[in-house]
């Protein structure tokens, strides 16, 4: 197995967690309002493809991107009139958002098979990229592995030292005492969902314009779901999410890596240890903690109309 | 109380088929302790959240101060001076106080020196309270605390409180009058809503009565009997549960040092509660609402599983049997939260109806659920205690507090039980069902059934009791005879200890 490179090895296991870590940290805030939208997957692949037609269409990856947050932050609203306003099921409304999401996005993408996708800005920090082992794990990526980074610290901050975060934590926890002291929940519930839909929408588009780059059918397989895991396993807390994304990326990468080095091992089994060891060892975080500092919010999925 | 601090002219508010208020006017003068009072249903709910901005009345105004008053929302009635202390605390668990109290205020000073004013203003009112608690972990009298300094940070000029003894032992009651009193000497308004007679008559100078939504009329509570005033609220004479006096028989059931942590999060988990009950006997169980009620319950009911010798009925281990089985034994409970607990709300009363009494009254035969007979025992339940609906097709939802309280009840004393384990009987019921309700547990303790009755209304327990236990973070008290027990001794039994000393700091 010396084929395997580490510094490789560890500089693609940061493009490999970023899809998932900007989803997670989409869905983190949608649940921290109280909302629980399942729809992740639907919203990711239906960025994807909106991201990569529009990338071909303007020749910018930047807008592409652009286009892909719009998208799931559109799709993402849908979900939010359904479940806020008409009081649907968050459940149920989240698995169609799914399906509806995937029916789309093959719909759209009919014709960008096989095309390939705009060159993407590339941060080669000066001088810090030049450095030996570091420079070519940390400093050499795109922006937006930056941008997910920066984001987990955006969100953390939102949520531990802001009153807006304080609002919407407080709205999560318990929507009618929150209501009670005249907080708007629908209309905060509706930015935390257009939130996630616009985190969705990039960590998909990721997916087709950096990671793959081109569009396939079924791009995402899958990566909605295990952001939506990563999310409860990290007991809805940033930094957590970040270390589950990370795990999941690394392991991911490092199976493909001894796939390709010819490893004794069932491929089916290598194919499923990403999900299996990213659950296990997120479970292996959460237990033993008891059931409070678990933290699930409050009011999670739970539908709230201001009649009383 | 010569000026008029808020002034309520001709409001009412409807909803599609009930009207809540009607046509309600009333002063409050600044610096009064205003009484609003009432059942449960008369419109009281519905006017303070008028006043406090998150109901719009169809028609009427307000006067705030001499200035008109319509605010839209909360935080225009707080602008205004108008705080208010909600019934069921409007408090996050899993935030602590010092974010909780800055959720309630307009603009919140930074996180540090919100701390130090929230210790200065607990000090001041000998309130004590820690501001980088949980609140998840926080007693009933130390939550609402939390809402009462979360009001007086913002020097309110009228500070409305809706219910707020009815979580509270009687000492935590004192320290809350206590506070209350000093508010009005400094010229804070209060409106304080509440069923509690007596309280209104030591602590209010002034009583607005409502009745089906209407002012029945005002009154000097310090001038006017309790009696009288329960009468005015109800609208007709009470009739006063009596009881047969029966000889205890022998034990039916025991619980010999029962331990068990609890299944919920923010649970109490019941630490060695050990009591006897016999045949013909009441026993009440007081105490502060989250001290082991719930747990004791579904302890008893067989919802949650102990070790066998814990549970004893009639000499025989039952600590390890499901609901069915004890049922089967003649040991049946009425948990507290009708709505979900005690009724599936969606279902209809006859299916409720089968779902309890199934094994007692032979409902099912084969595993296949008789539907007539199922009928035909709602209907029972329904002609005995006078359960208003149209009739046992209707869903347990569709039925009033009261009503389906009664069903619940009824539905137990007539399987004939040998033990029954009731929680919180008659909350959130009115008077008269209440009544009714207590009568039916004391004609069933003297035809010769163990009657456990677990309550946070300490004037219920010592209505119907015989004996009398507290329990007190999960540790049940000795039981004592009730007759005789004074209100300081039952204080005491339920652990309103806590925090007596800084209130009397405060009193020196």
């Amino acid at each position: 197995m010396g084929d395997i490179n580490p510094i490789l090895l560890l500089a693609s296991l940061m493009v490999a967690s970023t899809p998932i870590l900007f989803a997670a940290l989409g869905e983190l805030i949608v649940e921290r309002a109280g909302v629980l939208n399942l729809g992740v997957e639907g919203m990711m692949i239906t960025g994807a493809v909106v991201g990569f037609a529009a990338g071909v269409g303007f020749g910018s990856a930047t807008m592409g991107f652009i286009a892909a947050a719009l998208a799931g932050a559109a799709l993402s609203l849908i979900f939010g009139v359904l479940t806020q306003y008409l009081l649907s099921n968050q459940v149920a409304t989240g698995l169609a958002l799914t399906l509806f999401g995937l029916g789309l996005a093959s719909l759209i993408g009919q014709s960008y098979v096989g095309i390939r996708a705009p060159a993407t800005v590339r941060l080669d920090i000066p001088l810090l990229s030049d450095l030996p082992v570091l420079g070519r794990i940390l400093f050499r990526h795109d922006f937006l592995v930056y941008l997910g980074l920066g984001m987990v610290a955006a969100v953390w901050y939102f949520l531990n030292r802001t009153r807006a975060g304080l609002i919407l934590k407080a709205v999560g926890e318990n929507h009618e005492a929150a209501h009670a002291l005249g907080y708007k929940v629908v209309r905060i519930r509706l930015a935390a969902i257009a939130f996630g839909g616009a985190m969705a929408g990039l960590g998909g588009a990721y997916l087709s314009i950096i990671r793959v780059p081109q569009w396939t059918e079924g791009l995402t397989a899958g990566a909605g779901w295990i952001a939506l895991a990563i999310v409860v396993f990290a007991s809805w807390r940033p930094i957590r999410l970040l270390v589950g994304a990370y795990l999941f990326g690394g392991i991911t990468v490092l199976q493909l890596n001894l796939q390709a080095a010819g490893a004794r091992v069932p491929v089916e089994i290598l194919s499923m240890s990403p999900y299996l060891v990213t659950i296990i060892v997120l479970v292996i975080l959460s237990a033993g903690r008891g059931g409070a500092a678990l933290g699930a919010p409050g009011s999670l999925g739970r539908s709230f109309h201001a009649s009383r | 109380m010569s000026e008029v601090l808020l002034s309520l002219k001709g409001l009412t508010k409807a909803y599609p088929g009930v009207v809540a208020n009607e046509d309600v006017s009333f002063d409050i003068g600044a610096g009064e302790v205003h009484a609003l009072l009432g059942e449960n249903g008369a419109g009281k709910s519905t006017l303070v959240k008028t006043i406090y901005g998150l109901v719009r009345p169809d028609s009427g105004s307000m006067t705030l101060a001499g200035a008109p008053y319509e605010p839209t929302e909360p935080s225009q009635a707080r602008a205004r001076g108008v705080a208010m202390v909600f019934q069921h605390f409007s408090l996050f668990d899993a935030l602590n106080v010092a974010d909780n109290i800055a959720l309630g205020m307009e603009k919140p000073p930074p996180m540090g020196e919100l701390a130090q004013r929230i210790r200065d203003v607990s000090e001041a009112y000998g309130l004590p309270l820690n501001p980088s608690r949980t609140v998840g972990d926080l007693s009933a009298g130390e939550r609402q605390r939390v809402e009462i300094i979360r009001c007086l940070l913002q020097d309110p000029k009228l500070l409305i409180m809706d219910e707020p003894t009815s979580v509270l032992t009687p000492q935590e009651v004192e320290i809350l009058f206590h506070t209350l009193r000093k508010l009005r000497e400094e010229g804070t308004s209060i409106l304080y809503i509440s069923h509690k007679l007596e309280e209104i008559r030591a602590l209010c100078e002034t009583a607005t009565i409502l009745r089906l939504g209407k002012v029945v009329a005002t009154c000097d509570p310090r001038e006017t009997s309790a009696r009288q005033m329960a009468e005015l609220m109800v609208g007709s004479v009470l009739h006063v549960p009596e009881r047969a006096a029966a000889p205890p028989g022998e034990v039916v059931l025991e619980l010999a040092g029962l331990s068990a942590p609890s299944p919920r999060a923010f649970g109490t988990a019941l630490k060695d509660v050990s009591l006897q009950v016999r045949k013909g006997e009441v026993l009440g169980i007081g105490g502060v609402a989250g001290n082991g009620q719930d747990e004791l319950l579904l302890a008893l009911s067989g919802e949650m599983r102990t070790k066998p010798q814990m549970v004893q009925l009639k000499g025989q281990p039952v600590g390890h049997r499901p609901p069915d089985a004890r049922r089967a034994l003649g040991l049946l409970a009425a948990p507290e939260e009708r709505n979900g607990h005690a009724s599936a709300p969606d279902m209809t009363l006859t299916e409720n109806a089968a779902l309890t009494a199934r094994v007692r009254k032979k409902l099912s035969r084969n595993g296949f659920i008789s539907w007539r007979r199922s009928k035909g025992y709602a209907e029972e339940v329904i002609k005995d205690f006078d359960v208003r609906t149209p009739g046992p097709g209707n869903a347990a939802r569709s039925l009033s507090g009261g009503n389906l309280q009664k069903f619940v009840i009824g539905r137990e004393i007539l399987q004939a039980p040998e033990v029954l384990v009731v929680n919180q009987p008659t909350w959130g019921v009115d008077a008269s069902a209440a009544a009714s309700i207590r009568q039916a547990l004391l004609d069933l303790a003297a035809k010769g059934a163990a009657v456990i009755v677990v309550s946070q209304d300490l004037d219920e327990l010592m209505e119907i009791s015989d004996r009398f236990a507290a329990l007190n973070a999960g540790v049940l008290t000795a039981p004592r005879p009730a007759k005789g027990l004074t209100m300081e001794q039952i204080g005491l039994m339920l652990g309103g200890a806590h925090d007596m000393h800084e209130a009397e700091a405060d009193h020196a």
